[in-house]
C-alpha cells in the first residue's frame, strides 16, 4: 500500500464508515478529507522530484489487472480535488447546527462526498480506458446523490435529468471503449494514436469524446448542467461545478496529449464545442436573474474556455497550451468553489439570491461578497490570479501558432465574463440612497472562511504558478 | 537588506490594505493611525531609495511565475520620479480624505482600496518588465473602481460602469500586446534605449501593431483622445478620489506607461525609425487642444478640471513623442508638475464644495473673500497650469517649446501658445469671479474646514511655487528629469 | 456470419429507438426504460464484436465489459427509480 492505492481506498472506506455510522459521519469525513489532502501533497512532491510512477494493483499486470499511473498532471488534479474538498468540508463541518430537516442532509453529505472523492482520485490515477469508465460510473452516482441532497422538487428533477444524461454519456463511452478494444485489442491510454489510424478506431474515439462532452456539459450537450448546479445545495454545487465537471475535461485533456497529432480533427471539434459553450454560457449568465443560475451558467462558459484550450493544443508534450489548460482547470476549480460557497452564504443571510435585489439590502455579508469578488477576478482572468497566468499562457501559445481567430474568441469570452460577473460585483458595492447608514453585518461563519480561503488560494496561486507548472513537467511520456 | 527596499515600499501600502479592509467601520482612530503611519513610512523609504539611486545604487528582485515570466521589481531613476510623486501626494491625499470622509459610510472599504490603489501605482513605478507592469496596471483598475462608485448613487454606478468598460478594454489591448511581444521577443525587461534588438527590422509589421496595442492600452488611462471618455464622467467620485485619478495614480500611470514603452521597451530611436513618433506626437497635440476646448464650455467646476487634465497630461506624451532630449525633460518634469498643480486645484475645489456647496463655475462669485486660503491655492494651481512664470507649469512648457525647436517641429510652439491661451480662457474667468465679484447675499458655510482639509492644498500650492523657483536645485523635479534623460539619450 | 449481422443490426436499431425516445420524451419512467434499451443495444453490439466469425472463437473481454455494464446499469436504474419515486411523492414548491 502506497499513496496511490491509499488515495483511492481511504475515501471509499471512509464513505462506507460514514454511511454505516451517521453519528460519526462528520468526524470521519473531516479526518478522511484531511488525510487525503496530506496524501495528495506527498504524492505531488514525490512526483515533482522523482517523475511519474506506475503501479499494478494486487500485482496483476496490465491485460488482466488494474493499472494505476500517477504523473504530474494526475498529481495536480489530485491536489486540486483535495484543496477544494478541504474548503467545502470546512464549510459543511463548521456550519451551525441546523434544524431537524437539515441534520439528515448533513450526515448524508459525507458518504456522498467521500465516494465522489474516491471516484475522482481513482479516475485521475487510471491508466486505461475501461477503468476510466468504471470510475465515471461511481462518480456519476455519488454526484447525483449530491445534487439531490437538498431534497426539493427542482433538485430531484435536476438530479434525475443529470443521472439520465450521465448514463447516456457513460453508455456512449462504454461503446467507444469496447470498439477501441475490438479494434486494437487493448485499452490502455497509449492506444489512442493507434486508434486514430483506423476507421473503426476513429469511430471509437469519436464515441468516447461524445460521452465526455455530455459529462463535461459541452455545447450543445450542456442542457442538464445549469439546472443541476443551480438547484443543489451550495456545498454540493461547489463540488459539482468545481470538481465533478473537471473529471471529463481531464480525460479529454489526457486523450488529447496521448493522441498527439493523430487526433487533430477531434480536437478541432472539441475546440468548436468549447467556443460554443463559452458563448452560450456567457449569454445566459448575462441574462440570469438569480445568483446561483448565473454562477452555474458561468461554469458552462468557463468549461467551454478550457475545452477550447484543450482543443487547440498542438499535441506536443512540451507545448504551452495544454499547460495553460491545466492551470485554468486548477484556477477555475478554486475560484468556482469559492464562488458557490460565497453565494451560499449570501443566500443564507439575505434569504434570497435575486441579483437585482442585492444592492437593496441593509444586511451586508461583506466577507462572502469579497470572496465572490476575488473569485470573479480569477475567473475573468485578471492579475494577479492564477486565471490571469493561465490566460496569458493560453494567448501566448495561440499567438505562437498564429491562431488569431481563436485569440479573438478568447478575448471575447473574457469580455463577456467580465460583463456578467460585474453585474454581481457592482451590486455588492452598495451604499448611497438605497441603504441606511447603519447597515448590519452578519456574524462570521465557517462558510465565509472557506469561501475566502479558496478565493485567496486562487489569488495566491497566480504568484505561485511556477509550482503547478513545474509539476506538469513530470507528465507521462 | 537594502535589496528588499522596493519590496518594503510596495508592502507599506499593499500589506496594509487587507488590514484596513477588515477593520470595522467605526474604528476610525486606528484606521487613520495605520494609514498615516504607512504613508509616512513609505515617504521615508522612498526618500532613502532616491538617495541611494542618485548615488548609483541598483535595486532589483524577481519571482518567477512561469517559464520566461517573472514578477520583477526594480528601482531606477524613472521609477524614483514617479515614486516620489505618488508617495508625497499619497500622504497629503490621505490626510485630506480622512477629513473629507469624516462621519461618512464605508470608510474601511474606501481606505482599503485607497491603499491598494497606491500599492498598484508603486508597483507600476517599480515594475522591471512588461509583465509586472501589466499586472499592476490591471490591479490599479480593479482597486480604483470601488472608489469611483463609492457614493453608491445611480450616477456613481454609471460612472463606474463607464470607467470599467474603458479601462478593462484598455487592459485587454495592453495584455494582448504584451503577450504578443513576449511570444515574439521572449522576455521584455525595461532597459534604457529599448530591448527589442533586431526585431523591428525582421518583423516591422507585428512590432508596429504591438506598439499600437500597447499605447492604446495605456492611452486609456492617460486619457488620450478618443480614449478619454471615462475621465469627465468619473467626476461624481468624492474629491480625494478625483485627486487620486488625476494626480497621484491613474492618469499618471497611463502617462508613465507611455514613457516606459517608448523609452525602455522600444527605445526612442526605434519608435522614430518605425515612423511612430510623429503620429503619437500629433495625437498628443490633438488631445491637448481638444481637452482645452471642451474645458471652456463646462460650468461644473470638476468637469472643467477633468477636461483640463485630458489636455495637460498629453504634454507628457508630447514630450516623450518629440524625439528630443530637451522635450523629454519638459515632458518628464510635467509628470510631477501636472500632478502637484492638478491636485491643488482638485483639493481646493473639494473644499469649495464641502464648505459652501459650490460646485459650478457660476457659483464661484466672491469665493476669494469667503475662503481666501483655498482660493489662493486654487489660484496658484491655475496660474501654474496657464504657465505663468516662475511657477512649475512654466518650466515644463519652456522645455517643451525648446524641445519642439530642437526636434525641428516649430509647430509645437504654436500648439503651446494656443493651449496656454485656452488655459487662460478657462481658468481666468473662475479667478475673476472668485476675487473680483461680491459673494451672494446671505451665503452661509455648510461645514467648517478643519486643518485636515485646509493643509494639503496649501502644501501642494507651495510645492508648485517651489518646483518653479527652485527648478535648478539638484533634487527638484527638473534636476532629476535631466538625470533620467541623460540615461535615455546618450 | 448472418447471425453476427443480425446482432449488429438489431443492436443498432435498439440504439436508434432509445436515443430517439430519450430526445423526445420527458416522462421519467419512459426515460428510464429508454436508457435500459440503449444499454441493451450497446450490449448486443459489443457481444457481436467479440465474436470472430473466421475462427469461431469468442473473445471473453467484451463479455466482461458487458457484464460490468449490466451491473452499472442495474445500479443506475435503481437510483433513477428511487429519484423518480421521490419526484412523484413530492409536490412542494
Amino acid at each position: 500500500m502506497n499513496e496511490t492505492s491509499l488515495l483511492v481506498s481511504l475515501p471509499l472506506i471512509a464513505a462506507l464508515v460514514a454511511a454505516a455510522w451517521p453519528r460519526a459521519a462528520t468526524i470521519t469525513g473531516v479526518i478522511a478529507t484531511l488525510g487525503n489532502a496530506g496524501l495528495a501533497v506527498v504524492l505531488a512532491i514525490r512526483i515533482g522530484q522523482g517523475g511519474a510512477e506506475a503501479e499494478a494493483l494486487g500485482g496483476w499486470a496490465a491485460p488482466l489487472g488494474i493499472g494505476f499511473a500517477a504523473d504530474g498532471l494526475a498529481a495536480l488534479m489530485l491536489v486540486m480535488t483535495a484543496l477544494v474538498g478541504l474548503g467545502v468540508s470546512v464549510q459543511v463541518a463548521g456550519a451551525p447546527l441546523p434544524d431537524a430537516g437539515r441534520t439528515g442532509q448533513r450526515t448524508a453529505f459525507w458518504p456522498l462526498w467521500l465516494a465522489t472523492l474516491g471516484a475522482m482520485n481513482a479516475l485521475f490515477l487510471s491508466a486505461d480506458l475501461f477503468n476510466l469508465y468504471v470510475t465515471f460510473e461511481i462518480l456519476g452516482l455519488a454526484a447525483v446523490g449530491l445534487t439531490a441532497l437538498s431534497g426539493t422538487r427542482t433538485a430531484l428533477r435536476a438530479a434525475f435529468d443529470y443521472l439520465s444524461a450521465g448514463l447516456a454519456g457513460s453508455l456512449l463511452l462504454l461503446l467507444g471503449v469496447a470498439l477501441a478494444y475490438a479494434t486494437a485489442g487493448r485499452v490502455d491510454l497509449a492506444v489512442v494514436p493507434e486508434l486514430a489510424g483506423s476507421h473503426e478506431g476513429r469511430v471509437a474515439l469519436g464515441l468516447i469524446f461524445a460521452g465526455l462532452a455530455v459529462k463535461a456539459a459541452l455545447f450543445p450537450l450542456h442542457f442538464w448542467m445549469p439546472a443541476a448546479h443551480s438547484s443543489a445545495a451550495p456545498e454540493a454545487s461547489a463540488l459539482l461545478s468545481a470538481l465533478v465537471v473537471k473529471a471529463a475535461i481531464y480525460v479529454a485533456l489526457r486523450l488529447s496529449i496521448e493522441g498527439g497529432a493523430a487526433v487533430e480533427l477531434l480536437r478541432l471539434v472539441l475546440a468548436v464545442a468549447g467556443a460554443g459553450a463559452m458563448l452560450w454560457g456567457a449569454w445566459h449568465a448575462l441574462r440570469a436573474d438569480r445568483l446561483k443560475l448565473l454562477v452555474a451558467h458561468s461554469t458552462v462558459a468557463q468549461v467551454g474556455l478550457i475545452a477550447l484550450a484543450i482543443g487547440l493544443t498542438t499535441g506536443a508534450r512540451d507545448g504551452t497550451i495544454w499547460r495553460a489548460a491545466a492551470l485554468l482547470m486548477l484556477s477555475h476549480a478554486l475560484a468556482k468553489a469559492a464562488m458557490f460557497l460565497a453565494v451560499g452564504r449570501i443566500t443564507e443571510e439575505l434569504g434570497h439570491d435575486r441579483i437585482s435585489g442585492l444592492n437593496r439590502e441593509e444586511l451586508r455579508p461583506g466577507a462572502a461578497e469579497f470572496a465572490f469578488a476575488i473569485a470573479a477576478i480569477s475567473l475573468i482572468g485578471l492579475p494577479p490570479t492564477a486565471g490571469f497566468v493561465g490566460k496569458w499562457l493560453l494567448l501566448d501559445g495561440l499567438i505562437d501558432r498564429g491562431a488569431w481567430p481563436w485569440v479573438a474568441l478568447v478575448l471575447l469570452g473574457t469580455v463577456l465574463s467580465a460583463a456578467y460577473l460585474a453585474r454581481v460585483v457592482s451590486r455588492c458595492l452598495r451604499g448611497g440612497p438605497h441603504v441606511a447608514p447603519g447597515a448590519r453585518r452578519p456574524a462570521w461563519r465557517a462558510g465565509d472562511a472557506a469561501a475566502l480561503g479558496l478565493a485567496t488560494a486562487a489569488l495566491a496561486l497566480g504568484l505561485a504558478s511556477a509550482l503547478p507548472l513545474t509539476l506538469l513537467d513530470a507528465t507521462l511520456t | 537588506m537594502t535589496e528588499l527596499l522596493p519590496l518594503a515600499i510596495l508592502m507599506t501600502s499593499l500589506g496594509i490594505a487587507p488590514v484596513i479592509l477588515a477593520l470595522p467601520d467605526g474604528w476610525s482612530r486606528l484606521r487613520t493611525a495605520l494609514n498615516l503611519t504607512a504613508a509616512g513610512m513609505k515617504l521615508a523609504l522612498v526618500a532613502w531609495l532616491s538617495w541611494a539611486v542618485a548615488g548609483g545604487a541598483e535595486f532589483g528582485l524577481s519571482l518567477e511565475i512561469a517559464p520566461g515570466l517573472a514578477l520583477a521589481l526594480k528601482a531606477d531613476a524613472l521609477s524614483v520620479l514617479f515614486l516620489a510623486l505618488s508617495s508625497v501626494l499619497w500622504l497629503l491625499t490621505t490626510i485630506y480624505a480622512v477629513g473629507y470622509l469624516e462621519g461618512g459610510t464605508d470608510r474601511s472599504r474606501f481606505f482599503g482600496f485607497f491603499s491598494l490603489c497606491v500599492a498598484s501605482t508603486v508597483g507600476i513605478a517599480m515594475a522591471a518588465n512588461l509583465f509586472t507592469f501589466v499586472v499592476f496596471f490591471e490591479l490599479l483598475t480593479l482597486a480604483t473602481w470601488p472608489l469611483v462608485v463609492h457614493r453608491g448613487s445611480a450616477e456613481a454606478h454609471r460612472a463606474g460602469r463607464i470607467y470599467l468598460v474603458y479601462t478593462l478594454g484598455g487592459g485587454l489591448a495592453l495584455t494582448l500586446g504584451a503577450v504578443w511581444l513576449y511570444a515574439l521577443a521572449g522576455e521584455v525587461p525595461f532597459l534604457p534605449r529599448g530591448v527589442l534588438g533586431d526585431l523591428p527590422q525582421t518583423d516591422p509589421l507585428a512590432v508596429t501593431a504591438i506598439f499600437v496595442l500597447l499605447i492604446a492600452g495605456v492611452g486609456v488611462k492617460a486619457a488620450l483622445v478618443p480614449l478619454h471618455g471615462w475621465l469627465p464622467v468619473s467626476m461624481v467620485a468624492p474629491a480625494p478620489v478625483s485627486a487620486l485619478l488625476h494626480a497621484v495614480a491613474v492618469v499618471k500611470s497611463g502617462a508613465f506607461g507611455i514613457m516606459r514603452i517608448v523609452y525602455d521597451v522600444y527605445g526612442v530611436e526605434t519608435v522614430e525609425a518605425l515612423g511612430l513618433a510623429l503620429p503619437l506626437a500629433a495625437l498628443a497635440g490633438v488631445t491637448i487642444l481638444y481637452g482645452s476646448i471642451r474645458a471652456l464650455r463646462q460650468d461644473d467646476l470638476k468637469t472643467r478640471l477633468a477636461y483640463s487634465t485630458v489636455s495637460q497630461v498629453s504634454y507628457i506624451t508630447l514630450g516623450v513623442a518629440l524625439v528630443s532630449p530637451v522635450a523629454a525633460v519638459g515632458g518628464l518634469a510635467h509628470l510631477i508638475h501636472q500632478g502637484i498643480m492638478k491636485i491643488t486645484l482638485f483639493l481646493a475645489a473639494g473644499n469649495f464644495a464641502e464648505a459652501r456647496g459650490v460646485k459650478t463655475v457660476s457659483a464661484m462669485d466672491g469665493m476669494g473673500r469667503l475662503m481666501p486660503g483655498a482660493t489662493l491655492a486654487f489660484t496658484v494651481g491655475a496660474f501654474g497650469m496657464i504657465g505663468v512664470p516662475p511657477l512649475a507649469g512654466f518650466v515644463s512648457k519652456w522645455y517643451l517649446g525648446a524641445g519642439g525647436l530642437d526636434a525641428g517641429q516649430p509647430a509645437v510652439i504654436a500648439l503651446l501658445a494656443g493651449s496656454s491661451l485656452l488655459n487662460a480662457a478657462y481658468f481666468l474667468p473662475i479667478l475673476h469671479r472668485a476675487w473680483f465679484r461680491d459673494p451672494p447675499e446671505g451665503a452661509v458655510p455648510k461645514r467648517r474646514i478643519g486643518w485636515m482639509l485646509a493643509l494639503p492644498p496649501a502644501v501642494t500650492a507651495a510645492l508648485v511655487v517651489a518646483a518653479g523657483l527652485l527648478a535648478n536645485a539638484p533634487f527638484s523635479p527638473l534636476g532629476w528629469t535631466r538625470f533620467i534623460v541623460s540615461l535615455e539619450y546618450l | 456470419m448472418t447471425s453476427d449481422l443480425v446482432y449488429h443490426v438489431a443492436g443498432a436499431g435498439l440504439l436508434a429507438i432509445a436515443l430517439w425516445r430519450l430526445a423526445t420524451c420527458r416522462d421519467t419512467l419512459r426515460r428510464i426504460t429508454a436508457l435500459n434499451v440503449l444499454a441493451i443495444g450497446i450490449a448486443m453490439v459489443l457481444l457481436a464484436s467479440g465474436h470472430d466469425p473466421a475462427t469461431g472463437v469468442t473473445n471473453p473481454v467484451p463479455q466482461a465489459f458487458v457484464l460490468t455494464g449490466i451491473v452499472v446499469l442495474v445500479a443506475v436504474t435503481a437510483a433513477l427509480l428511487a429519484l423518480a419515486e421521490r419526484l412523484e411523492g413530492s409536490s412542494d414548491e
